[in-house]
């Protein structure tokens, strides 16, 4: 087998796994709060590539000519309103059913899924958007007919993910709101007897996840190019086989699934079949929940009798 | 004991609104006011600004009609609760006069459809009658009466509302499915369509490749369904409550990506056509006959009627709906039946009585399949054609939302929420049609702004299918936070010894 | 351990939480037709003990085993082992252990014979007495799907036999009134009871009680005392409780067997475990001196 094709599978693997890590984050983290799967992450995510696009319009319709200003500035809207839908859903869907029966947040999230899909799908129509290609150029690895290549915006992608993963990281790890963040979610009861307001960090688990998703939202657009109000559906349940893969509740476990997921993928699609990838990427979640439900870094669940 | 009446706090709710519509403005603006196009965009402004007025005023009236509620014990029902409402038969005999109101008010709008206006009326009145006068025996009678008035419906039924009666008691019988799996044992399954497509495609691809009829299919695509839910459940039903949702999503995600990308065989996004309707002991009812037999027209030398084909698969699903329903109602007070709810319930408690609760769940599971299995061939049967475009996520949302919204658990509760979301959608449709029509005629009564008033709603009517998805999402989350156990109330059956032997 | 064969013997029993031991070499015997009482302060590990007999827990290390009527059970074996390297040339223990982790699990616990009630109340809460005792006959009665759904005679009978069961358990327990209630609207004392008589609907041949004396005022306590003798006299099931009331445990105990931080400190009969100075020192010092004022 050519080494260079793997290579390059290998490259365009990482960036689709580092993409899946960062959004598999917000799943990630409100699993390990609330103990419940968000099912409108992905649309979350979905959203976020709309606004991304609608902000860089309104950035180019005032002439900023800049890529650099002009992606800074459509990122940093993208975060805070993409984090406001975030705050918006849990305020929603969510906070009212606490103490309710286990399915009704389930059951409450997918109605959320479906709003947000419809609610795009309506204000912005059900066609194909596109998003400009603003990074251009690659680096070749190899010589002549036999190479492959790295594109800027794929070595942009992996380190912006990493970066927005550290922060996260240290956030949650050395500042008072993270260990807020932990205490809530080793025993929400006792942190609340201390005096942390539980709500308002389910709230803040929320926004965080969000905004991991809206930079996700926004590498996805530059890479592809373009997307509809329904990419967050697939996305989101590969995300999802992202933390599960890792250990649903670990920060670490999710970027390490993410990486594992879109290598598998990008080199399943690109040896075996690209129809079936998405068949492959749901298999590989049936398969790991059945056999390590824990996945690779998460700890195991003692039943509690 | 009187009554303490607190003054409503009129800058409470004034200040939630003002919040609440600050934010819709900063959701709604850029998604609803700056419509891309290519790489720019429109701007349409006033549409988040009405989104934000009516956030406010919505929000504005709750909070006062919540803080009345509070303190009214007759509004007492308008606040979200928790809890389920369980009684034990016996102990509530009398209809309230709202439950006769509402049957005989079902009644009449259903009978509408057959284009009797005073047919319809009549049947109402007689229901509301009855239903005051029977006491003890009313369940038999309304189930007889049910059951004759679906027999005689296509008779008088037009067309096109006979197939849509079709699509819903497709629906119905996908939601007793569904309602097995998720209200009863509890389980979360959203990738219940998976069934429905084994089903349909069963019957489509069976009668391709191998010749099956419509009654070789019937079972054995509900064999095979559940089959395939056994399949799946067996190594998937220890999980975790959550994990199951998302493993049955990405299952009914495989089933659809496999028939949409092995074309040899499933003919991928071409789908499978030509799919018979079933006969009559081997008569056909199509005009020319297509499996060999003998039109049903000329056996019994009648002019042919394109609709015979309708009334007939209506009338075999009714059968199949009504027996199931029977089946149903039948399971839940057997034992497998039993620990189901048990497990739904409390299952370490379950596993402590010695249930296994894997294979107890397995049953539950390929239950529901089988009955998803048998909606499919119907529907393969009732359309003629199929592709994998008709079991998308969607699709499951849709039946789900139809459990959701009937109450988990409750089997009356899914048949009318069945009936609800299929046929409302369509009566919508039909009334935009025919509204302006009326309008028009009476253009030269009304006063001129009245009449533009009517128009506008009217069209807006028409739109309404596209807004669809978008209601049903708003109906899951409201039905979550207002009443997550159901609207009607559960019944539970009293057992009592036949003969009064040792207990006392 | 007074008799040779035991019901149910714990030997060497292990239990590790990640890096916590929860049980250390924990061994003790429950004589047939006997009540054995597990004491010890809180967090000792009784519950846990209790969680691996009726088969919730796996075990880390040691053997549990119940001397059936039928035949012996390892309770360890049942709820399906790990899988070790050396069982790869060992094919029939390969098969056994593979079928035991697809098909076993702790209702195979409860099958062998032991049943259990819980140290917080789990009834069905949203159905009623009777139906949470019907469906703790779950494995006795006529499960076919066709005789139920057709009410064949036989499916019939197997119904109104489990029914008369579940009238008569009411009624020894104390709770005929309330069979056609929820069990969630009981209150506290009969839901207490009421899981009592769920579990002795299972027909076991150990019970294993958690605190069912907690929260329970005087009289009801000796009402339970009352029931739990006969449990044992009429019925002869062997009971093994978890008790804090030192009061019952006393009365009711023919053997009592004391746990501290994971391990047997003591055991023996109620009056030498009184007088044990470790168990004095451990625990009981403080019920002895408000004994003696």
């Amino acid at each position: 087998m050519d080494s260079f094709i793997i290579g390059q599978q290998l490259v365009n693997g990482i960036t689709l796994g580092a993409i899946y890590g960062l959004i598999a984050v917000g799943y990630t983290m409100v699993y390990g709060i609330i103990g419940m799967i968000n099912f409108a992450h992905g649309d979350i995510y979905m959203v976020s590539a709309y606004l991304g696009a609608i902000f860089l319009a309104v950035i180019t319709f005032f002439g900023i000519d800049s890529v650099v200003l002009a992606l800074i500035i459509t990122l940093l809207f993208t975060i805070v309103f993409t984090a406001l839908y975030g705050w918006s859903v849990e305020r929603i869907a969510y906070r009212p059913l606490r103490g309710s029966t286990r399915l009704a947040p389930l059951i409450s999230a997918i109605g959320m899924s479906l709003i947000l899909q419809n609610y795009v799908q309506l204000s912005q129509g059900a066609r194909n958007q596109g998003f400009p290609a603003l990074v251009e150029g690659s680096v070749r690895v190899g010589d002549g007919a036999q190479f492959f290549q790295v594109t800027y915006l794929q070595m942009i992608i992996v380190v912006t993910a990493f970066v927005s993963m550290g922060i996260l990281t240290y956030v949650i790890h050395k500042t008072s709101l993270g260990r807020a963040c932990r205490a809530t979610q080793q025993d929400p009861m006792m942190a609340e007897v201390l005096g942390i307001n539980t709500d308002r960090i389910i709230s803040i688990v929320f926004v965080l996840g969000a905004i991991m998703a809206a930079v996700a939202g926004i590498l996805v657009s530059l890479n592809y190019g373009s997307f509809d109000f329904y990419i967050g559906f697939i996305t989101g349940i590969k995300a999802f086989t992202a933390a599960v893969l890792g250990g649903i509740g670990s920060l670490p476990g999710a970027i390490l699934g993410g990486l594992i997921l879109g290598m598998s993928e990008s080199l399943f699609s690109g040896f075996v079949n690209t129809d079936y990838k998405d068949v492959f990427a749901f298999g590989l979640l049936i398969v790991v929940l059945i056999f390590k439900p824990s996945g690779l870094l998460g700890k195991p669940e003692i039943e509690k009798v | 004991m009187e009554k303490i009446h607190k003054p409503l706090d009129f800058i409470l709710a004034f200040k939630g609104a003002f919040v609440a519509s600050i934010i819709a403005l900063l959701l709604f603006g850029p998604i609803m006011g700056l419509v891309l196009s290519g790489y720019d965009y429109q701007a349409e402004l006033q549409r988040p600004l009405i989104a934000a007025v009516v956030v406010f005023v919505g929000r504005f009236l709750f909070s006062l009609l919540f803080q009345f509620a509070q303190h009214e014990p007759r509004l007492q029902w308008m606040l979200p609760r928790k809890t389920a409402s369980v009684w034990v038969e016996g102990e509530q005999v009398e209809s309230k006069q709202s439950v006769r109101l509402f049957s005989a008010m079902t009644a009449i709008t259903v009978l509408t459809l057959t284009g009797q206006f005073w047919l319809s009326v009549a049947g109402g009145v007689v229901l509301y009658l009855l239903l005051s006068r029977l006491g003890k025996r009313k369940h038999q009678v309304m189930v007889a009466l049910v059951v004759i008035l679906g027999l005689l419906m296509p008779f008088f039924a037009t067309k096109f509302w006979l197939t849509v009666l079709i699509a819903a008691l497709i629906y119905v019988l996908l939601g007793l499915g569904l309602n097995i799996v998720v209200g009863f044992a509890g389980l979360l399954d959203l990738g219940f369509v998976a069934f429905y497509a084994v089903g349909a495609y069963g019957y489509g691809l069976g009668h391709e490749y191998l010749g099956l009829s419509f009654w070789a299919a019937l079972p054995l695509g509900a064999l095979m369904a559940a089959c395939f839910g056994a399949i799946l459940g067996f190594p998937v039903l220890r999980m975790h409550g959550d994990y199951l949702a998302i493993v049955t999503l990405g299952f009914g995600e495989i089933i659809r990506l496999v028939l949409n990308n092995w074309t040899e065989f499933t003919h991928g996004p071409n789908g499978v056509s030509a799919i018979p309707p079933p006969t009559l002991f081997g008569l056909e009812f199509s005009r020319i006959p297509k499996q060999g037999g003998t039109p049903f027209h000329e056996f019994f030398g009648i002019s042919y009627d394109s609709s015979f084909r309708y009334i007939f698969i209506y009338l075999i699903l009714f059968i199949i709906v009504s027996l199931m329903i029977a089946v149903v109602t039948r399971l839940r007070n057997m034992p497998i039946g039993r620990a189901w709810e048990a497990l739904r319930e409390d299952e370490i408690a379950c596993r402590s009585l010695g249930i296994n609760h894997v294979t107890v769940k397995l049953s539950a599971f390929s239950m529901g399949a089988m009955v998803g299995g048998l909606a499919g061939v119907f529907f393969a049967a009732y359309q003629g054609f199929i592709n994998p475009s008709s079991f998308t996520f969607f699709e499951s949302a849709l039946i789900l939302a139809i459990v959701v919204l009937g109450g988990l658990g409750s089997t009356v509760g899914v048949i009318i929420a069945a009936f609800i979301l299929t046929i409302l959608p369509e009566t919508l449709r039909y009334l935009a049609t025919e509204l302006p029509k009326a309008i028009d005629s009476m253009s030269d009564y009304l006063p001129s702004f009245l009449h533009n008033t009517l128009s506008t709603l009217s069209d807006g009517l028409g739109d309404i299918g596209s807004y669809r998805v978008l209601i049903f999402g708003v109906c899951m989350v409201l039905m979550m936070i207002w009443r997550p156990r159901g609207l009607l109330p559960i019944q539970r059956r009293a057992y009592h010894l036949d003969k009064p032997g040792d207990a006392k | 351990m007074t008799t040779p064969l035991p019901l149910l013997s714990v030997s060497s029993l292990m239990m590790q939480f990640g890096g916590i031991l929860a049980l250390n070499d924990v061994s003790f015997g429950v004589a047939p037709n006997s009540i054995t009482a597990l004491i010890g302060p809180n967090g000792a590990g009784k519950t846990t003990v209790f969680n691996c007999i009726t088969g919730f827990y796996r075990a880390t290390n040691g053997v549990i085993t119940l001397y059936g009527r039928e035949k012996d059970t390892n309770i360890g074996q049942i709820i399906g082992e790990k899988l070790s390297v050396v069982d790869f040339i060992q094919p029939k223990i390969l098969l056994r252990k593979l079928y035991y982790k697809m098909f076993g699990g702790s209702h195979l616990a409860a099958r062998s014979g032991v049943a259990r009630t819980f140290q917080n109340i789990r009834l069905f809460k949203d159905m009623t007495s009777l139906e949470n005792l019907l469906v703790a006959q779950h494995t006795q009665v006529n499960r076919n799907l066709l005789s139920g759904l057709f009410k064949t005679p036989s499916f019939n009978r197997a119904e109104q036999l489990a029914l008369e069961n579940a009238y008569h358990w009411l009624s020894v327990c104390g709770l005929a009134d309330d069979a056609n209630r929820l069990a969630g609207e009981l209150p506290y004392g009969h839901q207490r009871r009421l899981e009592i008589a769920r579990a002795m609907c299972t027909k076991p041949t150990l019970i294993c009680l958690d605190e069912p004396a907690a929260g329970l005022n005087p009289n009801e306590t000796e009402a339970l005392s009352v029931l739990i003798h006969t449990l044992k006299n009429d019925y002869h099931v062997t009971v093994l409780l978890i008790e804090h009331d030192m009061g019952l445990v006393m009365s009711i105990s023919d053997h009592v067997v004391v746990l501290d931080h994971g391990e047997v400190i003591a055991m023996g009969s109620p009056d030498s475990v009184k007088n044990d100075p470790a168990v004095i020192s451990a625990y009981l010092g403080i019920e002895e001196e408000a004994a003696n004022s």
